[in-house]
Parts: C-alpha cells; sequence; structure tokens
C-alpha cells in the first residue's frame, strides 16, 4: 500500500530524515516508535506532502505521489491524517467537523454555501456512530473533552473513506484510560474498512498493544523494524538513546552518544526493509 | 534605591554600568523634542490667555443653544447613520477579498503578501477628508462620495485588522482541512472563518462607531450630512444653531459608541 524508498528530508542543514525506506501492506496496523524529534512527524508529514521531501519517492497504492496540484489531490483524497492536538474546527458543530473530511470529493461551490449532498451527510453521521459520538453531532466541538474531539478526529478522517490513516501521536495529550479507547476505535476501524494505518506513538505500552508491526525511529533513520515482542531492551536502548527515562534522569551504565553526530551512534545495524 | 525619610525610591536601575545617566539623557532628549516643536506650533500659554475674553464671547453667543433649529437637523442626522452604514459596508465589501491575500499564513507568495500590505497601508493612510474631497471633486456634492470616502479609508483599516486577525489563529484545522484535499476556499471558508468571525463583528462594530464620528465631519468639504449644517450656521454667524449641531453630534456619537460596546460585550461573551 505504501512504498517508501530512501526518503530524506532536510531542514536548512539539519537532517530530519535520513534515507529512509520502508514498505506498509494493506490493512497494516504500523506502530513508529522513537523518542520526541526522531523525525517521527516528518516521515507522516512527507507521505501526505503537508512537508515536501527533499529526496526519495513515495507511492501510495502503487501511485508516485507529488507534490503538484493534481497529485495532492489525489494523495489526499486516499490518505486521512489523525493529529496530536486533534485539529477539529473550535466553532464549527461535531457534524460539520466530520463533514469537513469529504470536502475533497463534493461539489466545491455547493459547499461554499453549506449545501452539502445528502450522501456525504449520511457518511459522516456513520462515521461519528462509529466512534460512538452520534449524540453529540449537533454539539459546537469546542464543549467536548479531549478525548471526544480526538474521536471527532477519527471520524474526519474515517469520512474520507481514506485508504491509509496517518496518526501523528494521537494519543500523545491524552490519558491512560482515554489513550486506550482512541487506540482502539483506531485499530478497529483499520479491521474493519481493510485501513492502513501508520500511528507515530512515544509510548512503548501503547505501542506492543496496538502494533502489528513496530518501526523504531532515531535520529532521522529507521533503527528497528519487526513485530511488538522483538521489542528486547537492547532494541529500545537503540530506539531510546540515553535512555527511556530521558537525559533528566542519567543513566549510568549507558555510553553516551555524541550529541553532535546523533546517527553515528546506531549507523551499524541499518536495516535494508524490503519486505511486501 | 534611594532612602527618602521613611520611604524608598524603587525605580529600577538599567542595566550596566551607565546606571541613571541613561535616563537623564532620555529625558533631556525629550524635553528638546518638544520644545522644538512648541516652537515650530506656537504652543503660547500667554497667547491663550490674551485670547481667553474672545473664546468666552464665542461661547455666550452660542448659548442658549436654538432648539428650534433640531427639527431641521433630523434629516442630515438620519443622513449622516446612513452614509455611515454604507461606508462601513463598502469597506467590508473591499477589505474581504484583499485580507485573504495579506495575511502572512494564507497567502500564496510573500511577494503578494507585501504588495497587498502595502496596498491597504496606502488606502489606510490617506485621511478620509481628503479622500472626501476628492471625490467631491469627482462625482459632485453630497452624500455619495462621503460613503466612497468613508469605504476606501474604512477598507484599510478593516484589511488590516482582519489580515492580523487571520495570522493569529490557530494553524492546526487549517493544516488538517488541507490534508482532507479541501481546496483553498474551502479551507477559508471551514478553517479560517470560524475562528475569526467574532473578532471581524467586533471591529466592524467599531468601524461603524468611527465612521459615524467621521461622518458628522463630512458635510464641511460637502460630502453630506450634519456637518454640512454645522459649517452652514457658523458660516452664517448663527453660533446658537451651531451650539444644536454640537450636542446633536454628541448625542448621536455617544449613542453610537453606547450601543456597539453593548453589542461588542454580547458577541464576545456568546463567543467566549
Amino acid at each position: 500500500m505504501i512504498e517508501i524508498r530512501n526518503l530524506t528530508k532536510r531542514y536548512g542543514d539539519f537532517v530530519a530524515l535520513e534515507d529512509v525506506s520502508l514498505s506498509v501492506a494493506k490493512g497494516e496496523f504500523v506502530v513508529i516508535l522513537g523518542a520526541s524529534g526522531a523525525g517521527k512527524s516528518t516521515l507522516l508529514r512527507c507521505i501526505n506532502h503537508l512537508a515536501e521531501p527533499s529526496g526519495g519517492e513515495i507511492r501510495v497504492n502503487g501511485e508516485l505521489s507529488r507534490g503538484d496540484r493534481a497529485g495532492l489531490r489525489r494523495v489526499r483524497r486516499n490518505v486521512a491524517m489523525i493529529f496530536q492536538h486533534y485539529n477539529v474546527v473550535p466553532r464549527l458543530s461535531v457534524l460539520k467537523n466530520v463533514l469537513t473530511g469529504r470536502l475533497g470529493s463534493m461539489p466545491a461551490v455547493l459547499s461554499w454555501f453549506q449545501l452539502f449532498p445528502r450522501a456525504d451527510i449520511d457518511v459522516a453521521c456513520e462515521c461519528l456512530r462509529r466512534v460512538e459520538m452520534e449524540h453529540k453531532a449537533d454539539v459546537r466541538t469546542d464543549t467536548l473533552s479531549g478525548g471526544q474531539k480526538q474521536r471527532v478526529g477519527i471520524a474526519r478522517a474515517l469520512a474520507q473513506q481514506p485508504k491509509v490513516i496517518l496518526a501523528d501521536e494521537p494519543v500523545a495529550s491524552l490519558d491512560p484510560k482515554t489513550s486506550r479507547k482512541v487506540l482502539r476505535y483506531l485499530q478497529q476501524a483499520s479491521r474493519e474498512s481493510g485501513i492502513t494505518v501508520i500511528c507515530n506513538l512515544h509510548q512503548v505500552d501503547y505501542a506492543r498493544e496496538f502494533g502489528q508491526r513496530i518501526i523504531g525511529v532515531a535520529g532521522g533513520r529507521v533503527v528497528f523494524e519487526g513485530r511488538p515482542d522483538e521489542l528486547s531492551e537492547e532494541v529500545l536502548q537503540r530506539i531510546y538513546p540515553g535512555g527511556l527515562e530521558g537525559p533528566a534522569t542519567p543513566q549510568a551504565p549507558v555510553a553516551p552518544v555524541p550529541a553532535s553526530t546523533p546517527v553515528a551512534a546506531y549507523a551499524a545495524p541499518h536495516l535494508v526493509l524490503e519486505q511486501s | 534605591m534611594i532612602g527618602i525619610g521613611r520611604y524608598n525610591l524603587l525605580v529600577a536601575k538599567s542595566a550596566g554600568n551607565e546606571g541613571w545617566w541613561k535616563y537623564a539623557a532620555t529625558a533631556l532628549a525629550l524635553v528638546a523634542v518638544f520644545w522644538w516643536a512648541a516652537i515650530g506650533s506656537q504652543v503660547s500659554l500667554s497667547e491663550l490667555v490674551k485670547g481667553a475674553p474672545w473664546i468666552s464671547d464665542f461661547l455666550s453667543r452660542m448659548f442658549p443653544p436654538n432648539w428650534e433649529f433640531a427639527a431641521k437637523l433630523v434629516t442630515p442626522a438620519i443622513e449622516t447613520v446612513q452614509i455611515a452604514l454604507w461606508g462601513t459596508l463598502l469597506a467590508f465589501v473591499l477589505a474581504v477579498p484583499v485580507c485573504f491575500l495579506a495575511a502572512r499564513n494564507l497567502s500564496p507568495h510573500p511577494a503578494v503578501f507585501h504588495f497587498m500590505r502595502q496596498v491597504l497601508n496606502i488606502m489606510r493612510g490617506i485621511n478620509e477628508i481628503i479622500l472626501a474631497l476628492i471625490f467631491v471633486a469627482a462625482v459632485g456634492l453630497g452624500p455619495f462620495p462621503g460613503v466612497l470616502a468613508l469605504g476606501l479609508h474604512g477598507a484599510g483599516m478593516l484589511g488590516k485588522f482582519f489580515a492580523e486577525s487571520i495570522e493569529d489563529i490557530d494553524q492546526g484545522p487549517i493544516e488538517a482541512l488541507r490534508s482532507t484535499g479541501a481546496g483553498p476556499i474551502q479551507t477559508i471558508i471551514f478553517g479560517v472563518l470560524p475562528q475569526v468571525v467574532t473578532a471581524w463583528i467586533a471591529v466592524i462594530l467599531y468601524r461603524f462607531e468611527t465612521n459615524l464620528r467621521q461622518a458628522t465631519v463630512l458635510g464641511m468639504v460637502g460630502a453630506g450630512g450634519i456637518g454640512f449644517e454645522l459649517v452652514g450656521s457658523m458660516k452664517l454667524f448663527q453660533y446658537q444653531d451651531t451650539a444644536t449641531c454640537i450636542l446633536v453630534i454628541v448625542v448621536m456619537v455617544m449613542t453610537a459608541d453606547f450601543i456597539s460596546s453593548k453589542l461588542r460585550a454580547w458577541i464576545q461573551q456568546g463567543a467566549r
């Protein structure tokens, strides 16, 4: 479903992604695991061209994805996104927020005047039902709790009827109980509709619980790729150089990674990811 | 810290070694600037004192206001409100298409952004009265040139405020809409407008207030409204009529201020 070859993204001199290659099969639930700043977000944003790749190629559903106008429209109709900060429009009703997921595939001029095809409204209602938010359809979105907002975000993504959902840290701002619930809706959508999900997380336990496959990213490179049960201590050390606790609590035995060349420390286990 | 009896003078010392000298130099510079400006503008207390009898004479001629004249002012007063209403509407209509291009975060290209900002600056930079003079020359005496003047100047004002409020919005929903494949106009209607609508209404109401105040003086250059009567009465030395005009203007402006501030408070409260 998604083929990424030698993807590179630079911001000026800073290399956010370096030579990333991976492929994701249809209907797969892949978790990308990594510390903040490892390049997870950039990777997702390159797939739907919210960030323009500096090099390499990305294929979605076999088609080469390009950043021009027509290419963008095609990619964005097939690929939906879910955000850490929900990014729902606060003053619109829940239903209208979900309907915005259909904007790309309805008559534009009518939508300017708030006229929506009945079929699209039905799709939106159905998506709301799938995240159990149909009773809130007419409520203004800024009155909802964080978990509810994210469920609206999922419904909006589902309303696009996408082949792929990119979830960028979808539960980073939520408490553990709500997080599991939100991830379960996402998992369910993936199973029921055969949607490919690529989900960025930084919590190892959620990754183990929900990921069918896990890709570890550190310093802009893929440092691990395998099943959840292969996430050993040694692997976590590679994904989180300097320890899971972060730099605030120094861990004595770990050899410090030189800050200037973060990539050098784990250049050796560079994996070639050509399965599919 | 300087002790004065049981009190301490607490004024933050500027950083570095200069200490108080910085303040002293600034104060000296300010005094120099205002002294220089006073010479140019001939600000003089003695002139004011000398002129005081004339001022009081003028005021006494205005008293008592000619209440009969108020009946004659009803039509021009209503015309003033009408000028302000259409001036505001015209300003809004002109400002909307420009403001999206003049907002840094929506503009398709930095060059477009800078160009549009300059266009707004020029519109805003020319005073309403000067614009009214130009339009009176172009389309003739009457309230319509007043409407055009208020519309053009107001568009510059509204356009800048609108663009700045667009720059302040949360960028996240915009990004989300773009990633759903929504077009640019759909993104504006569903992502931008819901976030700016209350700020815009407040600014438009404030603009109406300002336009009403301006519309009361537009008549002085022949652009309609109550200002025309004001100037007319002064030219005929009917100072008691002038007093009535001024009172009516004050009441109109205060009423508009009151209503629009109530409306703005109500909208902002409803919007949270």
